[in-house]
Formats: C-alpha cells, sequence, structure tokens
C-alpha cells in the first residue's frame, strides 16, 4: 500500500471541482489544488483578500505586491477577474455564494466538526483568519489532510479535541489514504488507495466507517 | 473651498491623541498605510487600540508602531505569521492585549459600525471558543452569535487616487479593508499615491465616496 503525495491528494481534488465553481483554496496545502485544475474548465477561484479569478503566481521579477493571495504570496489576476473590498469578499463566503472551500486540518470529527485553527497549546498564539467564515459559509466544505498525524495518531475521530473551527461543516474528506464523505449514515469510505483494506483504514481512523 | 488634502504624512496624523482607537487598513502589507504608520510614530501617541486584519510584518509599519510600544491592544484575525516577531515578542511578554475576530466577523462588524447598526448575526463562530459567553440565537433554523459593531477615532488607509473632497480608488488587492474601515471612524486618513483635480476620477468607478473621508494626503508610491 503507498500512500498519495501531498501532489496526488491535490490531483484528486481537482478532479471533482466542476465546471463554473467558485472555490476557495485554503492556506497551505490546498492551494496546489490550484495546479492541477483542468484546463478544459473555467473555475474561479476566490481569495479572502478581495480577488475572483484568482491566477498563478507571476513570472519572477512581474511580483506586483498589492496583488497578493491570503498567504501574502504575489498572484496574477486572469482576464475577467474583479477586486473587491472585505465586507463583499466574506459575504461570499458567509452568504452562501461560494461553491467549494478546501481547507486543511488538525481533526475532523465522525459528524463533521473541523479543528483547523488552534491546537489548544497555552502557549501558543491563536490566530484564526477566514477559517470560520469559509468553515461556515461555503456550500460544500472540502477537507485535505493526511490520513493520520507524523506520530500515527488518528485525524478523524469520533469528537475533536483540539479547539473546533465549526461543527457540523465538513462534507467531504480527502487524504492520502481515501475519500470519505460525511453523512447522516456516519462516514462513508468512497476510495481507498490500492493495496489498502477497508479493516487497515479503520485501524486507522478514531471514528467507525462504512463501506461505500 | 472644500480641500481635505493636507500637505505631509505629519499634519495628516496630527491630533490623533494618547488612548485612541484606530484602524489600520492593509492585509499584510498589501494597502498598509506605511507613511501614515511612520507619522504617527515620530507623532508620539500612545496607549493605542489598533485594528488590522495582521498585527505586523517584519521592522515597518504596524510591526515599528508596536516595536516603539504604542499599542495596548490589537484587535484582528491573524496576528501569527513568519514575520510577526515584534506582536509576538510583546504578546509573550503580556506586554500587548489580543482580541482575536474571525475575519469576515472583524470586516461586518467595521461595516456595522460604519452603517449605524446596533448589532448583527453571525453564523461564524458560532460552537467554538471565539463565541463563548456571548449571545446567540437561532434564526430560521440556523445558529447566530451576537456581536457588536467595531467603530474607531481614526482610520488610517492606503488608496490609489484621491481628490480634495476626499473621493478615493484603490489598486487591485490593496482595496481589502480599505472601503469599510474609512466609514467607521470619526476621523478617517487616507495615504494616497497621487492627489488629482476634481473630475479626474470617474464617478462611475469611485470606491470610497468623499463623505466618509476627512483628511488625504500625497504619499507617492510606497513598497
Amino acid at each position: 500500500m503507498k500512500p498519495l503525495t501531498r501532489n496526488q491528494v491535490a490531483q484528486r481534488i481537482a478532479r471533482d471541482i466542476p465546471e463554473g465553481a467558485y472555490v476557495n483554496l485554503g492556506i497551505g496545502a490546498p492551494t496546489l489544488i490550484a495546479n492541477f485544475l483542468p484546463v478544459d474548465r473555467e473555475i474561479l477561484l476566490h481569495s479572502e483578500n478581495g480577488i475572483l479569478g484568482m491566477g498563478p503566481a507571476p513570472p519572477q521579477g512581474d511580483e506586483d505586491w498589492d496583488l497578493i493571495n491570503a498567504g501574502k504570496q504575489p498572484v496574477t489576476l486572469l482576464t475577467g477577474g474583479a477586486y473587491f473590498h472585505h465586507g463583499d469578499s466574506f459575504a461570499m463566503m458567509r452568504g452562501g455564494h461560494l461553491d467549494i472551500c478546501v481547507l486543511g486540518a488538525f481533526q475532523v470529527s465522525a459528524s463533521g466538526d473541523l479543528a483547523n485553527w488552534h491546537t489548544g497549546e497555552a502557549d501558543a498564539i491563536p490566530a484564526v483568519g477566514g477559517a470560520m467564515d469559509l468553515a461556515v459559509g461555503a456550500r460544500q466544505v472540502f477537507v485535505m489532510m493526511d490520513h493520520q498525524t507524523k506520530q500515527g495518531e488518528a485525524k478523524i475521530v469520533e469528537r475533536c479535541t483540539y479547539p473546533l473551527t465549526a461543527a457540523h461543516c465538513v462534507d467531504r474528506i480527502y487524504t492520502d489514504l481515501a475519500v470519505l464523505d460525511v453523512t447522516g449514515r456516519g462516514l462513508i469510505v468512497r476510495e481507498m488507495v490500492e493495496g489498502l483494506t477497508f479493516e487497515e483504514l479503520q485501524r486507522r481512523t478514531a471514528a467507525p466507517l462504512v463501506r461505500g | 473651498m472644500v480641500d481635505k488634502t493636507v500637505a505631509s504624512p505629519e499634519a495628516a496624523v496630527a491630533g490623533i491623541p494618547d488612548g485612541s482607537t484606530v484602524m489600520i487598513g492593509g492585509f499584510g502589507r498589501a494597502g498598509q498605510p506605511s507613511r501614515l504608520i511612520d507619522a504617527l510614530i515620530a507623532q508620539g501617541a500612545r496607549d493605542l487600540t489598533v485594528i488590522n486584519n495582521n498585527a505586523g510584518n517584519g521592522e515597518t509599519g504596524l510591526a515599528a508602531l508596536l516595536k516603539a510600544r504604542r499599542v495596548r491592544k490589537v484587535v484582528c484575525s491573524f496576528p501569527r505569521q513568519v514575520d510577526s516577531f515584534h506582536f509576538d515578542a510583546l504578546y509573550r511578554a503580556g506586554e500587548v492585549e489580543l482580541e482575536l475576530v474571525p475575519q469576515g466577523n472583524l470586516a461586518c462588524r467595521i461595516e456595522a459600525g460604519g452603517s449605524g447598526l446596533g448589532a448583527i448575526y453571525t453564523p461564524t463562530g458560532f460552537g467554538t471558543k471565539l463565541a463563548q459567553g456571548k449571545e446567540t440565537r437561532r434564526i430560521n433554523g440556523r445558529d447566530y452569535v451576537l456581536e457588536f459593531p467595531i467603530r474607531a477615532d481614526f482610520a488610517l488607509i492606503k488608496a490609489e487616487r484621491g481628490d480634495r473632497w476626499g473621493n478615493l480608488t484603490y489598486r487591485k488587492a490593496a482595496r481589502n479593508f480599505g472601503p469599510i474601515m474609512a466609514r467607521a471612524a470619526d476621523c478617517t486618513v487616507a495615504q494616497v499615491v497621487e492627489v488629482v483635480p476634481l473630475g479626474a476620477l470617474d464617478p462611475e468607478a469611485v470606491v470610497t465616496p468623499g463623505i466618509f473621508v476627512k483628511r488625504v494626503v500625497m504619499a507617492g508610491a510606497t513598497s
């Protein structure tokens, strides 16, 4: 059994983003998805700092520091893209106008609770940014993460032990091992990497799984 | 004749007293009014409450204001960044207070402040640590948290072009918090790259109408 690389997970998620979707890719690994969006689909990327129709990074030397993404890296604007202020940008999230957001996570619970902003450590400086607004507002919330921590602990759990970003918000989880849907019938396994058994996946998951 | 332009960044920040609440535009460095912040540091006001999305980057702008120990409290959504070391040190030493607000709640509380609303119900943060102790309400089957408007004594923002009536346009994603902060302060001060004659801004393209702006200062292009 060979877990997927970050790029392979990004590529897998990109396949599920349909033509015409308005999409926000969270800071970190989800930004990789932009590299794999099918060229024959028009997909509009939203950046919380006031961009719709965000394009890839500019060539070196062409950076414009008034045109950055949520991670504060230089980006470009596609033909037809638009700029707007923060009130409009978060109305797009909170008002249910974004079709999909993809977020990283520390933990996701069986009922779709998301924990991705704070490890709860006493000396950590808390920072939340737009994570709570995206989790609550986007019509579909996808999570992209490793199935387990580097120490081998499950990240899909019965109940999150880290502080919540939002409750019951996650629709689908893409990990390096599997694709799972969060449903009223529980966590349904839609795909597994080659060579992985359902039993082994269950062993690496701290919440009951349902065969898809 | 209405003329809101002032001659220098120093004149633009004149009269900001100790203890003021000051909104500072920008998302990281994009849209940060660095000339106004430099002038505010030179002016000397202290014990400030600063509202910004972040808590300073590197050694300049808001980071320099923090380093100069002029800030009592920061209201922001994302203080922790790779280059927020001045804030990090002050926070760990207990020398600056932090009110952490989800970014969209920060935006809509500022919008509420500028729009004369008494409060807002927002779904963001419901059921989380950041809503602990706050009043909640279920409306049409969805859960909301009661949040109060944010206003400031002064807003320092950066725009691209302005005229003597205070009309403003912005550049690319440097717009971010500028237009909403402009509406939510008693005295909004805009640092612009260029002051243009009345009529030079396309009225269809004015983003911040001059009624929201008290002072405009030309600062040229800043990095």
